[in-house]
């Protein structure tokens, strides 16, 4: 198996995690994302290290994995006091940091989807239930 | 008996003390007792100069000029050698020769009997201990002036003395008019201060780099045809046209008397006024020397005397008629100064004369206006004299001792006016006759003198005769006033010369007054009365003792250090029968005319008002002076003032853009910190990207 295949892998991981951790809002998810990005990085390393031949790429990616270990103990004890302080995981609720003078940015009301369609589709009773209708017929 | 040089020293240093224990614990401990101090300061001094005159007068000086000096302590140092003088030593030292003790006794004696006066007239007042720390304080300035024995001495005192006139004028600040006054005499009389530093500059450089007296007088002695002496001494009258309100700069003086009484009579009319009078009377071996310049001082001060009777005929606010005419005497003075021209021996006499008028006038003056002032307190503020009249029956003893003042002002035989007045006609008289070729303007002045005189004994009694006969009429305010002390007065503009207040009228309608209840009295308290008594007999006996029989003034003043350079004989006064003749007929004349006028026929005075309507209203409005100086002083530097704002605007928004332009830039990046972990992680990667973009593809290049 050629390296390139490895470092695909490594960079799409990376990838992935980078595009989860700016698109997502939810602190644990984000912190997952950075994970994930970590992950990317160590296959990099380990990839190189098996092309190479040279042990040290395999100890650089011992220590993150050890580093990663730490971080994750610290991160989620943050996440817990931010969860306590507010009350929810979503980060955008923690915008103390911005400039004075610039406004909060807060979510768009969504339009609320009307998911009744308007002709009278036929659905599946649940299961297990005799259907009403039945009862209603044999009355 | 030892040595009494360093009691000088507590002449100014008592008022000193008593200003500080009164600006520090008056308002708090002292409150209604804070005239005490004040009192004590100015009595002690009076005591000390009549002792230390004793004291001169018995020493046995070879040089026949007795003086006492103290050398206090070296007040500046120069070391380095400049270019315009050596090192030299600036002494902060007193001396006394008997010029300084003549008005030092004048200054300390009307100081005390004002000081006791003022405590019957600003009892409840507010500001009651500021008033007398203000006046301690300006006892010290005066008593320093005096006995200042450099230039830069004398100077630093000068302003001493401004800045106390600026705080007593200005004593009831939160009138406008109080404030303005206040500025006016303190701008006014800096112009004149400007040339005297300019003139004592001028003498430092030119006559030996020094600053003592003594020594600038000895070595302008050695080099009479200086080109510089004219200039110096020009510059020097300067200094004394500001302080002692001349032409042009006269137009301060009268707004002066939006002051306390009290204080327009120690400041603007005994003392403060005069030390120009004095600084001359001290320069007289510069000016003896440049009959140029004592042609000048001559001529603006009989100038001033006319302009300022002309003016006074008209005003009917009592203690602006009085300021007028403080500048009319003052301009008296220096014709006196003026009158010595080249015949040394005469200008001793002059100088004499016009300082024995300085002290009758201290006296007479004060009288007037602590009359004045009496009559204001009795009638609730009110000091306009077409508001009451006939207050003779109401008020006797201001009645009794405004006369004797009035008598003294007008010059009438025996009293003191008459005396000093008689001696400067005579300056005068002799100075036109030793002249060669000023003689016919001295002849002038000598005319212009005798007509002032007569003027002058016509505008003081007809303010007399229009305060003081008539039908017994008193102000409203007199009622309400009287009786409950003054604690609410002054709060109202209505009152005492407020600027222009009497426009409020015109010329023929008659302001509002009433006939007072009968056997009702409006006299002012024995605190207030006594020293109006004590003074009244001053200005009756002073000429009289003083000189006029036994010579005892210009025998003091001939043996005084300004005459140092002058060799004596100096001619001695004696009665000319005909001056004598000419300035009682003048007086009497200025006196019957303003009788017949005002006490006879008081219709004459309206119908000339009438017919003469431009020389009236010239007359009342000042020769409009202040809309003179309005036009071609104030109005230009106003626009220069609007000018340099707008200039000053735009630098200011040139410096302010170079302000903005990042705070600009700042606003158009803020947006970028909004807080959201997102986007500072998007603009990371974004940023970090392109910057490994770069690196790769430089790279390979």
């Amino acid at each position: 198996m050629n390296t390139a295949s490895f470092l695909i892998v490594g960079a799409a991981l990376f990838s992935l995690g980078a595009i989860g951790f700016l698109v997502r809002r939810n602190l644990i998810l984000m912190f997952l994302s950075a994970e994930l990005m970590l992950q990317g990085v160590a296959l990099n390393f380990v990839a190189f290290s098996r092309q190479h031949g040279d042990l040290s790429g395999q100890v650089f990616v011992l220590f993150i994995i050890a580093v990663a270990a730490a971080e994750a103990a610290l991160a989620l004890a943050m996440i817990l006091m931010l969860y306590r302080r507010r009350g929810t995981l979503d980060v955008s609720v923690w915008q103390d940091l911005r400039e004075p003078g610039v406004e909060m940015i807060v979510d768009l009301d969504e339009p609320k989807l009307d998911t009744t369609p308007d002709v009278d589709l036929p659905r599946l009773p649940p299961a297990g239930v005799v259907p009403a209708h039945r009862e209603a017929s044999r009355v | 008996m030892s040595d009494p040089s360093y009691l000088l020293v507590l002449i100014p240093l008592l008022p000193l003390v008593s200003a500080v224990l009164t600006g520090l614990f008056g308002p708090r401990f002292l409150r209604g007792l804070s005239h005490l101090p004040t009192w004590a300061a100015a009595i002690g001094s009076c005591l000390i100069t009549v002792l230390l005159l004793n004291g001169l007068l018995l020493t046995n000086d070879p040089s026949g000029r007795p003086i006492f000096g103290v050398d206090i302590f070296t007040w500046f140092r120069v070391l380095s050698r400049s270019p315009l003088g050596g090192p030299f030593n600036v002494s902060f030292s007193f001396e006394a020769d008997t010029l300084s003790l003549a008005m030092l006794l004048a200054i300390t004696f009307v100081g005390s009997w004002i000081a006791i006066y003022t405590a019957g007239y600003m009892r409840g007042e507010p500001g009651y201990p500021r008033y007398f720390a203000v006046m301690s304080l300006f006892l010290f300035s005066m008593t320093g002036l005096v006995l200042a024995n450099n230039f830069l001495v004398l100077y630093a005192f000068w302003e001493g003395v401004g800045l106390c006139s600026y705080l007593l004028v200005g004593f009831w600040f939160h009138k406008p008019a109080a404030a303005a006054a206040a500025r006016k005499a303190f701008l006014v009389t800096r112009l004149g201060d400007a040339g005297l530093i300019l003139g004592i500059m001028l003498l430092w450089a030119k006559f030996g780099h020094s600053f003592d007296f003594q020594s600038v007088f000895t070595v302008a002695r050695q080099e009479p045809s200086s080109p510089y002496l004219l200039p110096a001494c020009l510059l020097l009258f300067c200094g004394a046209i500001g302080k002692s309100a001349q032409f042009p700069l006269h137009v301060w003086l009268p707004d002066a008397m939006e002051g306390p009484t009290p204080a327009s009579a120690l400041i603007h009319a005994a003392t403060m006024v005069t030390a120009g009078v004095y600084l001359l009377a001290r320069c007289t071996p510069l000016f003896v020397l440049v009959p140029e310049a004592q042609l000048v001082v001559a001529v603006i001060g009989g100038l001033t005397a006319l302009l300022a009777a002309l003016i006074a005929l008209t005003q009917t606010d009592l203690k602006r008629v009085l300021a007028y005419s403080t500048v009319s005497q003052l301009g008296f003075m220096f014709l006196g100064l003026g009158a010595g021209l080249r015949h040394e021996a005469i200008a001793v006499f002059a100088v004499s004369a016009a300082i024995f008028h300085l002290f009758t006038h201290a006296f007479f003056k004060a009288l007037l206006f602590l009359g004045a002032g009496s009559v204001m307190h009795a009638m609730g503020h009110i000091i306009d004299m077409r508001r009451f009249s006939g207050l003779r029956r109401v008020m006797p003893i201001t009645h009794f001792s405004f006369a004797c003042g009035a008598l003294a002002l007008a010059g009438l035989i025996p009293f003191s006016g008459f005396w000093s007045k008689d001696q400067i006609l005579e300056a005068l008289e002799l100075a036109t006759q030793h002249s060669e070729s000023y003689g016919p303007i001295y002849h002038g002045l000598f005319a212009v003198a005798v007509f002032t005189a007569g003027l002058t004994a016509f505008y003081t009694f007809r303010a007399y005769f229009k305060t003081f006969w008539g039908e017994t009429r008193v102000p409203e305010e007199a009622l309400l006033h009287h009786g409950n002390g003054h604690s609410d007065g002054h709060d109202d503009d209505s009152g005492h010369g407020h600027h222009h207040a009497d426009l409020h009228f015109t010329h023929d309608q008659a302001p509002v007054s009433i006939v007072p209840p009968e056997g009702r009295s409006f006299e002012s308290p024995p605190v207030m009365t006594i020293p109006l008594i004590i003074l009244a007999g001053g200005s009756v006996l002073v000429g009289l003792v003083l000189e006029a029989t036994t010579h005892w003034f210009s025998g003091l003043l001939a043996v005084s250090m300004a005459f140092q350079t002058i060799q004596p004989p100096y001619p001695e006064h004696h009665l000319n029968w005909v001056l004598i003749g000419l300035s009682t007929a003048s007086a009497l004349f200025g006196i019957g005319v303003a009788a017949y006028l005002y006490l006879v026929r008081p219709d004459i005075p309206v119908k000339l008002a009438t017919n003469l309507r431009w020389a009236y209203d010239l007359s009342y409005h000042r020769f409009r002076f202040d809309e003179l100086y309005t036009a071609l002083v104030v109005r230009p530097l106003e626009g220069l003032a609007v000018l340099s704002r707008f200039f000053d605007s735009v630098i200011d928004g040139i410096v302010n853009l170079i302000g903005w332009t990042p705070r600009a830039f700042g606003v158009l990046l803020r947006p970028i910190q909004n807080g959201l972990v997102q986007y500072y992680g998007l603009f990371m990667m974004v940023f970090l990207t392109a910057l490994i973009a770069v690196v790769v593809l430089w790279g390979r290049q």
